[in-house]
């Protein structure tokens, strides 16, 4: 485990990385706080990875557990490669942030509540029969309980600013900004950024923007002047101390639309991105959406379907279609996959999963569309199917899916989902000259041209399109001559195409690289195999179990269609293999299914919530 | 737009020698039912292409699933045969990339009005430059026979042995109600009128709407036959021209009135000692009057032939703001990437 932040006998710098947890209700902007306080804690250089945790509703009644809204960040040096399991730091807006939230925070960590909050009606809402902070429920924690609704009252009126317009309602709003100053206080953190922001964001009322920044100081300068001294302020946090470069936050939905613009800008192909609104993919639309006029079109389809079709219509006349959505959504675009496998068009669907069957919980992660993303469609359409294993790993993965979509002229699934989607980490920007082109290959000999002449290298057909001369034909669903490219019901010839279709994915195996370890020991005792946003809390494990001696590796899975070369050879080498997954085993039957021999293990849970480093800790452990 | 990557030197497309049918007719042997409707609407098609001009290459022609559906693989055109009621969606998607296509889509009354009556009715409203052609057979013929939405009430089929219960779509109401800004109707044998209809459907710069009355000898045979026929047609239909007289009877002595406070339509006598002030005039841009002109189905109204309603209107991809040709490129990537709140650890 990494250190604790507290423990008074640590060194005054070089505490490895601490825990914060922002709560409130949905109306408190608690996912601003979060915003702001990782983008100061990336300026003053931490190593990060956020995650927000927020209900599906919109705006559910105030003080009501369902309506409570939160964020979590670590922040530290390079170890850092999850949001953390257990909290240091809880800062609780109100009575049901505080019963719902709990349960995260350390025993010892610290408690921020504002008591203003705890009110009978604000425990009444929250289900508290008595008080929790008079009636010894609190004893295991550290509770700093303030006043924070009336310090910032006073802080916000202040100054003139009630006289210039400045509300006791808009005062109240910028509670979370003076809580907001103390955590900055307790980190050393410079709050000038948020400041400055704050001052962008109300700049066509500039009284309500010092009101504010009156209230983010306040906060700051409570911990100055009370006695909050250490214990109760941090130790300085360790930097991180990453490769040279310049910087950005970046979630794994910005991964997504930055991969998007970028498999365009290599390419030369413009972009049309087709989508239906729906949890959590929309927010891939909203980004795509602010870039019209800069090369990329968006489309919100009146449904998925059409969403789906649409991006087809887009690639067969020449362009990069994609269309994106969630699970549910992901089920009704299945026919149109279909379509797109058997016309052999690059397509890439993004699919950001979220915890279901059905609405499910649509904010919340699970990984259980694997199974539908590599078997849910009619006939026999195999297909390339990508994970991201994080915000940055999205933007590498896009690509990598782009590039197979059109070298080898097939629809390429893409998995992301509710965590990666929305967590934020650290990216260093690539260096965009160093890119290599995505070749599209439109020289096309019309001599003797049909559209399902192959490259004998990839099996990839011509992509010909409309507007070319000499190159005019027809595509469509029904089976189709691997020999002239003309409607065939002949029983060989659908024997020969279904191979064919097969063969292509073999091909691009042979494309893709082999499978390797990622973290840790080459062979030994246990083999943990994991995909998509899993990644970081298996690399932290297996780093810590490694510290500690264990010989144990981490492999991460990007391609789950085709699986990459070398798995059996490497699984060869470990005593026991683990599979972890946000599922029940779907990984893991594809796994036992290919490879029976092997005694592989899995490791499942579906609550909606990420693994922490504790479970992945304690299951590899049973195998030493 | 026509080739997107400036490195591949394509064939010169032949711009001199004029068009014909022949130029659009594909090498694929057709195969629909002997005496069905769509040959004729095949023919039709073929000669208005030639007509408007448009090299082959220029054209798409998109597809759902059904026996119109077959259309794209008997035009030397570029074609996607698409699944069932999707293909309006697939033709946006292509309009979308390449606005300067000459798109075409063909599907029946359960591609249009059944499976995919949600894409037509958005494509009608977003005004996507698009032909939309349906023949309209009112039965589902590929899957060989049952009830269409456009079935008339009472129609026995495999799935309605007692008789349908269901009322028909209007089709051309339902357009007009989306939004359409261009609605017409004619027939499969009528060449001397199809070919015009179609002409105008592919100058309007939006969605076009035309509903093609179409036979199915097998499974519907005859279901408009009054309305073709020689004998009969000229008493059942009425053909409407824009500026020009409601008038229509084999000695043109009919007219239709519109009483525009009832919203209401009658027939009445044109000629000798009849009041001809009271003769409605088609007026094609006044959608009011196309509504009543959509709602006439007979048997005592005639059923209106021709350009229903047509007020032209910015299209789809004319209203978007971003240039179609243009592609983000690595600078505007590096500036993209850049973009927002940077650190740089060095």
């Amino acid at each position: 485990m990494l250190d604790q932040p507290f423990a008074s006998d640590l060194p005054a710098t070089g505490t490895a990385a601490a825990v914060v947890r922002f709560a409130g209700d949905s109306g408190d902007g608690i996912q601003t706080l979060g915003s702001e306080f990782t983008k100061s804690s990336a300026l003053a250089g931490h190593g990060f990875m956020t995650f927000p945790d927020f209900p599906a509703e919109i705006r559910a009644p105030a003080g009501t557990t369902f309506g409570v809204s939160a964020f979590q960040i670590q922040i530290g040096g390079d170890a850092v490669k999850t949001h953390g399991d257990t909290v240091d730091v809880l800062v609780a807006l109100n009575p049901a942030a505080l019963k719902t939230n709990l349960p995260s925070l350390r025993p010892g960590g610290l408690l921020l509540i504002d008591t203003d909050a705890f009110n009978k009606r604000g425990l009444e809402k929250a289900g508290y029969e008595t008080n929790p902070l008079e009636d010894g429920s609190l004893d295991d924690y550290r509770v700093e309980a303030i006043e924070i609704s009336r310090l910032t009252r006073e802080a916000a009126l202040a100054d003139g600013r009630a006289e210039a317009g400045v509300t006791k309602k808009d005062a109240d709003k910028a509670r979370n900004f003076w809580a907001l100053g103390l955590v900055y206080w307790m980190f050393e953190q410079d709050r000038s950024a948020t400041a400055a922001w704050l001052g962008t964001k109300f700049g066509k009322r500039p009284e309500i923007a010092a009101a504010n920044v009156a209230a983010l100081d306040a906060g700051h300068t409570y911990g100055d002047v009370t006695d909050m001294a250490p214990p109760t302020r941090l130790r300085t946090l360790a930097a991180a101390q990453p490769k040279p470069g310049t910087y950005k936050t970046l979630t794994g939905i910005d991964g997504i639309v930055l991969g998007l613009t970028a498999a365009s800008a290599l390419s030369g192909l413009r972009l049309h991105y087709c989508s239906y609104p729906i949890t959590p993919a929309s927010a891939i639309l909203h980004g795509l959406a602010k870039l019209e006029g800069e090369g990329v079109a968006t489309f919100q389809a009146e449904d998925e379907i059409a969403a789906a079709t649409a991006a087809i219509g887009a690639s067969f006349a020449g362009g990069l279609g994609v269309t994106g959505t969630s699970g549910p959504g992901m089920a009704l675009k299945a026919e149109a996959l279909g379509l797109a496998a058997a016309a052999e068009l690059p397509l890439i669907v993004v699919d950001v999963q979220r915890a279901g069957p059905s609405t499910g919980m649509p904010t919340k992660v699970e990984q259980a569309d694997l199974n539908m993303a590599l078997k849910g469609r009619h006939g026999e359409a195999p297909l390339p199917v990508f994970a991201a294993a994080g915000p940055g790993d999205s933007f590498d993965t896009v690509l990598e899916a782009a590039r197979v979509a059109t070298t080898f002229m097939t629809p390429v699934i893409l998995l992301s989902d509710a965590y990666t989607a929305n967590a934020a980490e650290p990216w260093r920007l690539p260096d965009v000259d160093a890119m290599a082109d995505i070749a599209i290959n439109r020289d096309i000999d019309p001599e003797g041209f049909h559209p399902f002449r192959r490259d004998q290298d990839t099996l990839a057909r011509a992509w010909a399109v409309p507007g070319m001369p000499g190159l005019a034909h027809r595509l469509g669903g029904i089976e189709r001559s691997a020999g002239s490219g003309h409607i065939s019901y002949d029983p060989d010839n659908h024997q020969e195409m279904t191979d064919l279709r097969a063969a292509k994915l073999d091909r691009i195996r042979d494309f893709l690289p082999a499978a390797k370890i990622e973290t840790g020991d080459d062979a030994g005792r246990v083999l943990v195999v994991g995909w998509g946003s899993t990644r970081g809390v298996l690399k932290s494990t297996v780093e810590e179990l490694n510290a500690e001696g264990h010989a144990v590796g981490h492999m991460h899975l990007r391609n789950l269609s085709p699986l990459p070369r070398g798995l059996e050879e490497t699984f060869g080498l470990f005593d026991s293999i683990v599979v972890a997954e946000l599922n029940s085993g779907q990984l893991l039957d594809e796994l036992r299914a290919r490879f029976p021999h092997i005694p592989f293990r899995g490791l499942n849970k579906v609550t909606g919530q990420p693994f922490t480093v504790a479970e992945i800790d304690a299951a590899l452990r049973e195998d030493f | 737009m026509n080739v997107m990557n400036p490195d591949i030197v394509a064939p010169e497309a032949d711009t001199t020698t004029p068009l014909t049918a022949r130029d659009f007719t594909s090498d694929q042997e057709v195969r629909w039912c002997p005496g069905c409707g769509d040959y004729a609407i095949l023919k039709a098609v073929r000669a208005t292409l030639a007509d408007v001009g448009r090299r082959p290459e220029d054209v798409v022609f998109v597809s759902g699933i059904g026996c119109a559906a077959r259309f794209p693989y008997y035009l030397a055109s570029y074609g996607f045969h698409t699944i069932h009621g999707r293909a309006p969606a697939v033709a946006t998607g292509v309009k979308m990339a390449n606005p300067d296509l000459d798109v075409w889509v063909v599907g029946g009354d359960g591609d249009f009005l059944s499976i995919g009556g949600n894409h037509l009715m958005h494509a009608l409203r977003r005004n996507v430059d698009l032909n939309l052609l349906m023949p309209n057979n009112a039965v589902y013929g590929l899957t060989k026979g049952q009830y269409s939405p456009a079935s008339a009430t009472g129609m026995r089929s495999p799935s309605s042995p007692g008789g349908s219960v269901e009322a028909p779509v209007n089709a051309a109401m339902l357009a007009l109600g989306a939004g359409a800004r261009f609605v017409a109707r004619s027939a499969d044998t009528l060449q001397d009128h199809l070919p015009g209809v179609l002409k105008a459907a592919h100058a309007n710069r939006g969605t076009s709407f035309v509903e093609i009355l179409q036979n199915c000898v097998v499974f519907n045979d005859g279901a408009f036959d009054a309305v073709k026929d020689k004998a009969t047609g000229a008493e059942r239909t009425i053909r409407v021209e824009h500026g020009k007289p409601l008038i229509f009877g084999a000695n043109a002595d009919k007219g239709i009135h519109v009483d525009w406070a009832t919203g209401t339509a009658r027939v009445v006598p044109v000629g000798d000692g009849a009041a001809a002030d009271e003769v409605t005039v088609h007026d094609q841009t006044n959608l009011a009057l196309a509504t009543i002109l959509a709602r006439m189905e007979g048997p005592d109204l005639p059923v209106a032939l021709g350009v229903v309603y047509h007020a032209p209107g910015a299209s789809f991809t004319d209203l978007r703001e971003d240039d179609p040709t243009r592609t983000m490129d690595r600078a505007g990537l590096s500036r993209l990437l850049s973009a927002g709140k940077t650190w740089t650890v060095s």
